[in-house]
């Protein structure tokens, strides 16, 4: 076997253990893969799946309370998992690098960036520190970051989420690494600077033959960039194979469903319907944030600017946009958490966008929210029962009445009744969205507002509470307000879109015509940076 | 950077502004007339006139914290009933034993409990740890004129190594001065120890659990650069932010400290105002150490920019 | 299609978690930390309140005949009726002859009460008002600024001043400390309302159209309790040696009521020879303040792990 052909990195039988008491004996059990030279694979898995903790094994940086037991992790031959503390220090960042989920952490907030990669140089090369600059200053070129020399000197907080993630990466890359692990690089940033960012990382690895550990649980970013792909469940490997053979012919049935959760980018075509009365319409709704301070020129962000929008009866009117665009601040508006601060709310016929907090409290009824947080949207110290009947019982409803509505409630979300003197930690992420929308149509609300309702949840969960909440519509025939950044979610579940962008509607129509033919540039941009967007996720060729 | 100093200064006067109305209200709100509280239970009613007449009590109350607070601003603390002389006088005769203390007693504890709480951080659950650990709760629940007689007792009296009480001016013998101020300090320094190692070790721990120490460690630094580099300057704000808060400790301590070991200081002269029932004094003493307290935390405030660059000027 | 892994709730995974809410408080009752110092606090609960019956006379009783007595020496009392009585001062008398050990023993009683009383009268005036600052936007500002201005007054200075003005005694001892205490509290309790405020939970709440003391009683308050607990008890320790300080420099209670303050205070001028004055009463001090402070220490670990990596 000639050097080049032989895997960078070999893991075999690797089994990590649990400390006592956890919910499984092992995060990983023998686990066995190989990345090769110029190789980008794919780790794929929901939440606890062990995905994180194996590249944390190969860098050696294991929480202190998972040990691993078994099996070894060959980097170029040498067994990691036998080297000394010493040993593993000399070969990161000089054969191994990784980059990680949060570039906004990731860097230290009190040391200019060049100064935080000169550490590496300092640390593994005998370079001077002319060369080392130069270096520095080539490898931010490389990875593409405008004006090297002020970015050498800035800090990490002046710059964006996807500059601190391209400072990271040429922190990996500038002694060009056998092999790079990449986990989850591209979650916490926006979809275009994701597609960048994945841009970046393919050319910069398939230039230097580097091969990547590319963990990731959004089969959209595995279809757009792996070569191989190995799919995890609980600690165990299900299936590997070619990122074509997976996604297309998945043997195992676990593989399949995960696959098939993954909603398609383009819309059903579920008509246009525009025959209910109009729920709600908001007319020219904004909110400024103004920051007074006594010395300062007082700062201004316009959060939301003339935004116009309608729902009916029965429809789902989604708003999409990337973060900081306003969407969440239009939502709050419309459920008067916080109060706008111009243009109308109609509800109905009533306005509410001035209506004073004592006369709102009727009104409060006809809106009700599903927040993002799951695990934050429900009082700890309270049962399910009693969150639910709260909101009915404060506009007089009795007990009695309220509970056997909530018992009704709970099998209208598929949840067990008997549960409803359960407290809140006892219930999954996605069974807690259920919960709490059994509780806001307890309110037997008008609108539902959805605020990224599914986006901290796994991808086979989001599919049945997507499912769950397009039911709900149709059956009580409400309208929907759905916030998401999720372009794939949108597709699925939205008769109408609105695009947000820097707190302005820039694009508003029919999912179909939004997502089929966009005219804005700013759309046209944003879905073309979606991730596997050519891969129609689900449509297995029969074997 | 200017900008952010004045905003700073300009933030700081509605607490000194709260501060001096506390303190002018303080006497006000006696149950019962100011005047005879001062004069004493064996005054004359002509006694307490005069004094009434003296401190303008017969005026409106707003005006009497005007014309008080306008001496103030002008430097006049009024006049010491029981001394039988200005305060000011007296505050500059008795400040350089309670200076000299404090700032003997800052820079030893400083000097000895960051390293300290950085070792017992890094060394997280050792014995070391622990013993540091121990001894923080035990500084925090003995009392410092406990700590003060134990001293005097072991080293002044028992060893005989070191006087036992007294004070010399640090222009009059510098040595005599320094062998007086190892026991007050160490005394002195105790509480602020236990209190400076538990927040060092507490605000290591905590930036060591953050993204960038991993990152840091990712690119394959040794764990005493990743701790000396990384972590300590991280984790200066928070400890400063406590020395600034503890300076408080150290007013309070001074006070009990000077009576134990007879540093004739400003601690000393307060509790002798007291008991003397000297309101001139007790006010002027109390607004002053609120003072220093108040500006000392605005430099803190301020040096925070040099540590951490995302606070902005 | 595969919706029945996530459907029914399984009623097995439940049944085994369905202690977890309630049993912090169990948690918290067997960390060792919590065990030592509160069987400390215990014991002396137990001599407060059994101080008669432990061998003491009273307290206050002036012995002209049996001054400044090392500990161990026999004494003769002479009592009320005549007749005399042989006794051993295990802890020594005083210079007016007051028996140290019972002194010791009763000012358990004060100490105690000084602790308890700072730290629940502080935590009820606090809490009252961090609700007050945090709710009511428009005080906030007002109420903020005189706790800055209370709080950069240095604690043990102010309730000098304040004992200075109100003549000395228990309550105003007891109020003295407890005022600089309170803005220490407000801004617990006024911090904790305004990160409560912004949980979706709480906003929940507001949507479903929950009054608003309802939403402070039922949604903001509870979480207030367990930090005001460990905040409770260290304010209680720091309190004690407070109360000690001022009698020990003559300004705190009255010197014939029995604290452990006003023992050490008498025993300053004859330290180099008696230093038992000091040191018995010092002991006692230190122990209590000792075992409130581990109690706090396990408390806080337990019911408050946020804010156990703060300090």
């Amino acid at each position: 076997m000639s050097e080049a052909k032989k895997p960078v990195l070999e893991v075999r039988n690797l089994s990590v253990t649990l400390p006592k008491g956890a919910d499984r004996e092992f995060a990983v059990e023998k686990v066995n893969f190989t990345v090769n030279p110029g190789e980008i694979v794919c780790l794929v898995g929901e939440s606890g799946s062990g995905k994180s903790v194996i590249a944390f094994t190969v860098m050696g940086l294991l929480a202190k309370a998972l040990k691993p037991s078994a099996g070894e992790i060959l980097l170029q031959g040498e067994n990691i998992l036998a080297a000394s503390e010493t040993r593993l220090r000399e070969l990161r960042c000089t054969r191994m690098s990784m980059i990680f989920q949060e570039p906004m952490t990731a860097l230290n907030p009190v040391m200019p960036c060049g100064e935080q990669i000169d550490e590496v140089l300092n640390t593994h090369t005998k370079l001077d520190a002319a060369q080392r600059k130069a270096k520095i200053i080539a490898i931010l070129e490389r990875v593409k970051l405008p004006e090297p020399e002020r970015i050498y000197a800035s800090y990490p907080h002046q710059l964006s989420g996807g500059q601190r993630q391209r400072i990271m990466i040429a922190m990996a890359l500038v002694l060009d690494p056998v092999l790079l692990i990449a986990d989850e690089p591209t979650t916490a940033l926006d979809v275009t600077t994701q597609a960048e960012i994945l841009k970046l990382i393919a050319e910069l690895q398939e230039g230097q033959g580097t091969g990547v550990l590319f963990i990731t649980h959004d089969f959209g970013v595995v279809a757009e960039i792996a070569h191989r792909v190995a799919v995890l469940r609980w600690g165990e490997l299900v299936e590997m194979g070619p990122t074509e053979q997976i996604l297309s012919r998945p043997v195992e049935g676990y593989t399949k469903m995960l696959i098939s959760s993954v909603p398609s980018i383009h819309p059903q075509h579920r008509g246009v319907r525009k025959e209910g009365i109009t729920v709600l319409r908001t007319e020219k709704l904004g909110k400024v944030y103004s920051g007074k301070s006594f010395f300062q020129k007082s700062r201004v962000v316009k959060a939301a600017v003339d935004v116009d929008l309608d729902i009916r009866k029965g429809e789902t009117l989604g708003i999409v946009g990337e973060s900081g665009s306003g969407k969440s601040t239009v939502a709050r508006c419309i459920a008067r958490l916080i109060d706008p601060t111009d243009g109308k709310v109609f509800l109905g016929d009533t306005e509410i966008a001035t209506m004073p907090a004592g006369k709102l409290r009727p009104h409060r009824r006809k809106v009700q929210i599903v927040f993002q947080d799951p695990y934050r949207s429900m009082n700890p110290r309270i049962t399910v029962g009693e969150f639910i009947i709260e909101g009915p019982m404060n506009f007089g409803l009795k007990r009695e009445e309220a509970m056997a509505r909530a018992r009704k409630l709970m099998e209208t979300v598929r949840l067990d009744p008997n549960a409803l003197d359960r407290f809140p930690h006892q219930f999954s992420g996605g069974q807690r969205q259920r919960i709490c929308i059994a509780r806001a149509l307890a309110m037997e609300p008008e609108l539902l507002i959805a605020d990224e309702a599914v986006s901290a949840l796994d991808v086979s969960v989001q599919k049945q509470v997507l499912e769950l909440l397009d039911e709900i519509r149709q059956r009580l025939n409400l309208a929907v307000l759905f916030i998401t950044h999720d372009l794939r979610v949108a597709a699925q579940i939205c008769d109408y879109v609105a695009v947000m962008s820097k707190g302005r509607v820039v694009e508003y129509g029919s999912a179909e015509q939004v997502f089929g033919a966009p005219r804005d540039d700013y759309t046209k941009a944003l879905f073309a940076a979606a991730p596997g967007r050519h891969w129609e996720f689900g449509k297995f060729a029969t074997a | 950077m200017l900008d952010f100093i004045a905003r700073r200064l300009v933030a700081i006067i509605p607490v000194l502004t709260v501060v001096a109305v506390l303190v002018f209200l303080m006497l006000r709100l006696t149950p019962g007339d100011p005047a005879a509280v001062i004069a004493g239970d064996n005054a004359t009613s002509d006694q307490i006139n005069d004094i009434r007449e003296k401190l303008g009590l017969n005026e409106p109350i707003w005006t009497q914290f005007a014309i008080w607070i306008g001496d103030i601003l002008q430097g006049n603390f009024g006049e010491s009933f029981f001394f039988k002389k200005t305060v000011a006088e007296l505050i500059a005769q008795r400040i350089e034993p309670t200076l000299a203390l404090t700032i003997c007693t800052l820079i030893f504890a400083v000097a000895i409990s960051v390293p300290i709480g950085v070792m017992a951080a890094y060394r997280q659950g050792s014995i070391f740890d622990r013993i540091v650990m121990a001894f923080a709760v035990l500084g925090f629940s003995v009392p410092g004129f406990v700590i003060g007689y134990c001293l005097i007792y072991v080293f002044a009296i028992e060893l005989g190594w070191l006087p036992v009480q007294g004070y010399v001016r640090i222009g009059v013998n510098f040595w005599q001065f320094l062998e007086r101020m190892v026991l007050p300090s160490l005394t002195l320094s105790v509480g602020f120890i236990a209190l400076i190692s538990r927040i060092t070790r507490a605000s290591v721990l905590e930036v060591l659990n953050e993204d960038y120490i991993r990152t840091a460690r990712a690119k394959g630094l040794s764990n005493r650069v990743v701790l000396m580099r990384h972590a300590l300057r991280n984790a200066a704000v928070p400890i400063l932010t406590v020395i600034g808060l503890g300076i408080a400790i150290l007013m309070g301590g001074a006070v009990v400290t000077e009576s134990v070991f007879g540093l004739p200081g400003l601690g000393r002269l307060t509790v002798e105002a007291v008991l003397s029932r000297d309101f001139p004094t007790i006010q002027t003493v109390i607004l002053m150490f609120s003072v220093v307290y108040v500006v000392i935390n605005l430099l803190v405030d301020i040096s925070y920019t040099i540590f951490d660059p995302r606070i902005r000027y | 299609m595969t919706v029945a892994t996530e459907d029914l709730v399984d009623s097995a995974s439940i049944a085994a978690a369905s202690t977890k809410r309630k049993s912090l408080w169990l948690v918290a009752l067997r960390n060792p930390f919590v065990i030592i110092g509160g069987s400390i606090l215990l014991v002396m609960l137990a001599i407060a309140a059994l101080a008669p019956f432990l061998g003491t006379i009273d307290p206050t009783r002036i012995d002209p005949a049996s001054r400044n007595k090392k500990p161990g020496t026999e004494i003769t009392m002479r009592l009320d009726d005549g007749k005399t009585v042989k006794r051993v001062a295990i802890m020594g008398t005083d210079s007016l002859g007051r028996d140290v050990y019972s002194r010791v023993i009763y000012g358990t009683r004060v100490s105690l009460a000084v602790g308890v009383a700072v730290a629940a009268i502080a935590v009820a005036i606090g809490t009252v008002i961090g609700l007050i600052s945090g709710y009511v936007r428009w005080l906030d500002g007002i109420i903020m600024r005189i706790m800055d201005g209370l709080m950069a007054i240095p604690g043990i200075l102010l309730a000098i001043a304040m004992v200075s003005i109100w003549r000395a005694g228990l309550i105003t001892v007891i109020f003295a400390i407890v005022v600089p205490d309170v803005p220490r509290v407000v801004r617990l309790v006024r911090s904790i309302v305004l990160t409560v405020r912004e949980e979706p939970y709480v906003e929940g709440a507001i949507s479903v159209g929950t009054p608003t003391w309802v939403l402070m009683f039922r949604h903001i308050l509870p979480n207030t309790i367990a930090p005001l607990i460990v905040q409770g008890t260290f304010l209680a320790a720091a309190a004690i040696l407070v109360e000690a300080a001022l009698s020990f420099l003559g300004i705190g209670i009255p010197p014939e009521i029995p604290s452990w303050g006003n023992i050490m205070a008498e025993g300053r001028t004859l330290f180099r020879v008696f230093p038992h004055n000091i040191f018995y009463p010092a002991i006692f001090l230190a122990f209590t303040v000792l075992a409130i402070n581990i109690m706090g220490d396990g408390l806080r670990d337990t019911l408050d792990p946020k804010m156990s990596k703060k300090v």
